[in-house]
């Protein structure tokens, strides 16, 4: 019962708490860039646009594959709040990951191509280091459930620090933050144009937005297991999180894939793999 | 129904034949001096994702399909912006051999913002009152989808 008056929670309110989380991020950038910028109701009344405008598709299908990456989005995040299994719920988001990209290919105009590929090799990037992070859950708590998971008694920070901060770090990517926001970000490309999301414009578009609010607030939420025991802390230090990852955001340039996929496997080896080496010792 | 388009206008920027004097306006508005992102305007560069065409220059022979091709590209509803003495007219290059003159030559221009260049302020203001047409704009199509049926 609890676990379906959270999903309930979740699919109510997450577009909410995501879209105002955005309009935050977007304020607080202006902020660090010396300008007043938009209201943080901005994503709300982006969103409300994009769905009064017309829509134009390169292939019609390409809809159909973004209502699935949206579908799936929320049914990871479902999965996650009802307290399901962690390894299907990374699973359901790669697969959603997937949805996304073939959208992406099926617009078949260079700029989304390009972006295409490189949101692939973005899931590349950040799919070992998340992995990693699960088994270590398991390590520490003997389960995969999400729910029992919550239930564990210290937080799971104590044991997994190094695969908290590889975590935070392949994060960047996932929010689709600088210095690894290769296929699309905010900003407009100037190389890319607006990488895989160039070729959906009006409702497709904003489906895609209300799934990335989705997708952030269950990132937030993968965070927050960390630090599960103390919930409150655990909220302060998921936005905390999030407020690093605005800092990252403005205080780097884009860096080219081949970093990105190598820093974040890097990452995955030293801190998710020492980390879990360290389990066994102990 | 109450229309968002106000509150988001999402902005494609294109340099016809341009000096770049206008162009520089235009990006000024941007900067932290201006900063047209607290009315929620973005530079989006991607016709499929903006509701206004910014024009700075004059239509040449070279650019013509570029211009027609974005403009076609946006969806609706949209407006253009004319900006600088040269988008409204074609301005000192009018009498060259291969100018055709502002882009109202090949496409509908709402609003025309003179100037050489034009100053980030107008731009704003031209911005701003192609926002209240665009209410007009839509409340006509809703009117004319209304005569067919």
């Amino acid at each position: 019962m609890l676990s379906l008056i959270s999903v309930a929670c979740y699919l109510v309110f997450a577009p909410f708490l995501g879209g105002l989380l955005s309009g935050i991020d977007r304020k607080i950038t202006a902020r660090m860039q010396g300008r007043v910028g938009p209201s943080v109701f901005q994503s709300f009344y982006d969103v409300a646009k994009l769905l009064q405008k017309e829509s134009l598709v390169v292939r019609r299908s390409q809809t159909i594959y973004i209502l699935f990456f949206f579908i799936f989005i929320i049914f990871t995040g479902a999965l996650f709040f009802a307290g399901g299994d962690l390894l299907l719920v990374i699973f359901s988001l790669t697969l959603a990951g997937i949805f996304f990209v073939l959208g992406g290919f099926k617009a078949s105009s260079p700029y989304s191509y390009v972006g295409a590929m490189r949101e692939l090799i973005q899931m590349m990037a950040y799919e070992p280091m998340v992995l990693i992070a699960a088994v270590g859950v398991y390590l520490v708590t003997g389960t995969f459930y999400v729910k029992q998971i919550m239930a564990f008694n210290l937080p799971l920070i104590i044991f997994l620090p190094a695969i908290f901060l590889g975590l935070v770090y392949v994060f960047t990517i996932k929010l689709r933050k600088s210095p690894f926001d290769l296929s699309t970000s905010h900003h407009g490309h100037q190389e890319l144009v607006k990488g895989i999301t160039t070729e959906f414009s009006g409702p497709a578009l904003a489906l895609i937005e209300i799934a990335h609010w989705y997708e952030n607030i269950f990132l937030l939420g993968l965070i927050f297991l960390f630090f599960a025991s103390n919930p409150i802390l655990g909220i302060i230090l998921a936005l905390a999180v999030y407020f690093f990852e605005i800092v990252i955001d403005n205080s780097f340039a884009r860096m080219k894939w081949q970093f990105t996929l190598a820093s974040s496997w890097l990452v995955a080896i030293i801190l998710g793999c020492g980390n879990l080496f360290l389990l066994f010792l102990i | 129904m109450k229309s968002f388009i106000k509150k988001s206008p999402w902005i494609i920027h294109y340099d016809g034949s341009s000096c770049n004097g206008c162009d520089i306006e235009v990006l000024a508005a941007l900067t932290p001096m201006y900063d047209i992102e607290r009315f929620g305007i973005i530079n989006t560069g991607n016709p499929k994702h903006a509701d206004i065409f910014l024009i700075t220059g004059a239509v040449n022979e070279q650019n013509k399909e570029v211009i027609l091709n974005i403009y076609e590209q946006m969806p609706n509803p949209k407006i253009v912006v004319a900006v600088g003495i040269c988008a409204c007219s074609g301005g000192i290059f009018k009498d060259c051999y291969n100018i055709i003159g502002g882009p109202d030559k090949i496409i509908p221009v709402d609003v025309y913002v003179p100037g050489c260049a034009a100053r980030p302020e107008a731009i704003i203001d031209g911005v701003v009152k192609g926002l209240s047409l665009l209410d007009e704009k839509i409340a006509k199509s809703k009117a004319k989808s209304k005569a067919k049926i």
